[in-house]
């Protein structure tokens, strides 16, 4: 099988634009402010990618449709719609109308350029400009398999997404999920795997036992989830490129609630002894084993710091489900949240400057975020049954599963940390449980 | 760099195995019925009719009854279903080569981690109540399904209490 390869980001500064280029960095005028989630989004115009050659005007169509669509996504874009279009771009290698494009309201303009090359690989060039600042922003190439176009879009999209608000992007980045079928009764639940856009979606496993809570490693190759095969709940390694499923560990009972630590090496999870949860690691190198919680109450739902010194957790103890924090070593274990409600899956953010975790109060369930000394607590979804938070990696979006009713089966849905920009996520029919992977490298 | 195409070729080969638990599950819906009148006595026997063979599964379904219920968020065995339990522990000692597997389900008003914690627990509790009658804990397994196996998916409190409960169900041994 041919490795996928796209060799990223040459710089695409080579060749003279007029001068504009040697008039030094451009500016950073264009820019969006993500800490408010951008109650306006910005105006940005992407005609369709030039064909380099005659046939590649379909991949053409294709990338720009994509980087529309997941900038628009974002909620911090507002791509235009090209009917509206005055100047009809021919050369990525001229200098754009800028007038023309400030009359249709655009402060972005993006152009771009697929050819597929002698080898079989595709060509995409793009540059990004200001068109206020009637500069030039950014130019990348990248090639690639052809059928790996759907990635290479997803890097323009980051690429511009990073240039513009000073983020990292998200949009090359997979989602990992459970697909539900059946009746609530008899509800089927399949391992699956999609694009953050919900493309490309494969099923891992097969339905015939059921699978809960899966989490990628760092590096994205490995799936942790829960397994019921053999009527045996355990905890199971799945390796994305072999195919092969993998036990974790010989325990005498239930395993459940799996997290990767941040540098892979290791897995929390919790596991149940006549009837009582409680919180262990593995180390996978050695699969050494070390009990993190003794107390009599339900323990589960770890999530390690992004320093991996720390993990958050859920635990009755104190009489109610709540959030703790302790070191990666057990010890100093606290409660850290204490507003109303149950509170639970504590998830820290990549960014570590927050926790999303899901708040109960009576039979209304909401994703909130709060600092990870238990303040600053903000409810941020507005379902009445969302739980499960999942971070993007770049701390600024989060997933979840939504539950609208039984009958409806659950869904996946994505909101801004702000609050704003709450969006169904595209499944192929009814989906839970989603862990967001880290940026493909 | 990445090889998520080989994904692909390998996504739709594994898992194989087994059918499931949840092929197990019986439809059950009678041993809510209240107690009898006579406070006091111990429930009658249930009249065996001719046609359920003592010692099979439909006549410790349909005889003895296999389901306890828990109040929200709760693992503490009802005094209301500790008779049956003691009717349960009963069979079994009659029929030594019974194995049980207690599920252990909750319903839908908690997070799914704690949903399976809180289901082990409630099978745990069937469980002890079993042994302390006299069963051998060697016979008895528990698995907890969490809210993922309701019986009734209506979000009111009639479905919820239904939901929450623990389902002792044969695994082996019973006459056929």
């Amino acid at each position: 099988m041919k490795k996928f390869l796209v060799l990223c980001a040459a710089l695409f500064l080579g060749l003279p634009l007029l001068g504009i280029l040697a008039a030094g960095p451009a500016r950073a005028a264009l820019s969006v402010d993500v800490t408010q989630g951008n109650p306006q989004p910005l105006p940005i115009a992407i005609p369709d990618f030039l064909p380099g050659t005659p046939g590649d005007a379909q991949a053409g169509a294709n990338i720009a449709g994509v980087v529309r669509a997941d900038l628009e996504r974002s909620g911090l874009f507002k791509p235009l719609d090209p009917n509206g279009f005055i100047e009809h771009i021919t050369s990525i290698n001229t200098v754009p109308n800028f007038q023309s494009w400030r009359t249709i309201t655009a402060q972005g303009l993006v152009t771009g350029q697929v050819t597929l090359q002698p080898d079989g690989r595709l060509r995409v060039d793009f540059r990004l400009w200001d068109v206020y600042g009637a500069s030039q922003m950014l130019g990348l190439q990248y090639f690639t398999q052809g059928e790996n176009w759907r990635r290479v879009a997803h890097m323009v999209s980051d690429a511009i997404y990073e240039r513009i608000t000073g983020e990292k992007g998200y949009f090359d980045t997979r989602i990992v999920f459970i697909a539900e079928s059946g009746p609530a009764t008899k509800r089927v639940k399949r391992l699956a795997i999609m694009d953050e856009d919900g493309a490309n979606p494969i099923f891992l496993t097969n339905g015939s036992y059921m699978v809960l809570t899966p989490r990628f490693n760092p590096s994205a190759q490995m799936i942790a989830y829960m397994s019921y095969i053999g009527s045996k709940p355990r905890v199971y390694l799945f390796d994305i490129e072999t195919g092969r499923q993998e036990r974790l560990g010989d325990f005498p009972n239930m395993t459940f609630s799996p997290r990767f630590s941040p540098d892979g090496n290791r897995v929390a999870l919790s596991l149940e002894t006549n009837g009582n949860s409680d919180i262990y690691i593995m180390d996978l190198r050695n699969r050494a084993i070390q009990r993190l919680t003794t107390d009599p109450g339900i323990d589960t739902a770890p999530s390690f710091s992004p320093d991996g010194r720390q993990i958050a957790f859920e635990s009755d103890r104190g009489g109610s489900q709540q959030v703790y924090v302790m070191g990666v070593d057990g010890s100093n274990q606290h409660r850290i949240s204490f507003g109303a409600g149950n509170n639970g899956t504590p998830v820290w953010s990549p960014r570590g400057d927050l926790l999303a975790f899901t708040k109960q109060q009576g039979s209304r369930f909401n994703v909130g975020v709060m600092r990870p000394d238990g303040g600053g607590e903000r409810i941020i979804t507005s379902g009445p049954h969302d739980e499960g938070p999942t971070w993007a990696p770049n701390g600024r979006v989060l997933m979840f599963t939504r539950v609208l009713s039984n009958s409806r089966g659950s869904q996946i849905w994505s909101v801004d940390v702000t609050g704003r920009n709450e969006r169904r996520v595209l499944t192929p029919g009814s989906a839970s449980d989603p862990a967001w992977s880290p940026l493909i490298q | 760099m990445i090889r998520f195409s080989k994904a692909m070729k390998f996504a739709c080969l594994s898992a194989v195995l087994v059918l499931a638990a949840g092929c197990t599950h019986k439809q059950e819906a009678v041993n809510t019925a209240p107690p009898p009148a006579a406070p006091e006595a111990p429930p009658p026997p249930a009249p065996v009719t001719s046609s359920i063979l003592p010692g099979s599964a439909e006549d410790f379904r349909t005889n003895v009854g296999d389901t306890v219920h828990f109040a929200l968020d709760q693992y503490n065995i009802e005094a209301a279903d500790q008779a049956l339990l003691t009717r349960q522990a009963q069979w079994l000692n009659k029929y030594p080569s019974v194995r049980v597997t207690i599920e252990g389900n909750c319903d839908e008003r908690g997070t799914r981690e704690y949903n399976l914690a809180l289901g082990a627990r409630r099978a745990n509790a069937v469980k002890e109540y079993l042994v302390s009658q006299g069963v051998s804990a060697g016979r008895v397994d528990t698995i907890s399904y969490g809210k993922e196996r309701p019986i009734c998916t209506e979000s009111n409190e009639d479905c919820w209490a239904q939901n929450r409960r623990g389902v002792t169900t044969i695994t082996a041994g019973a006459n056929t």
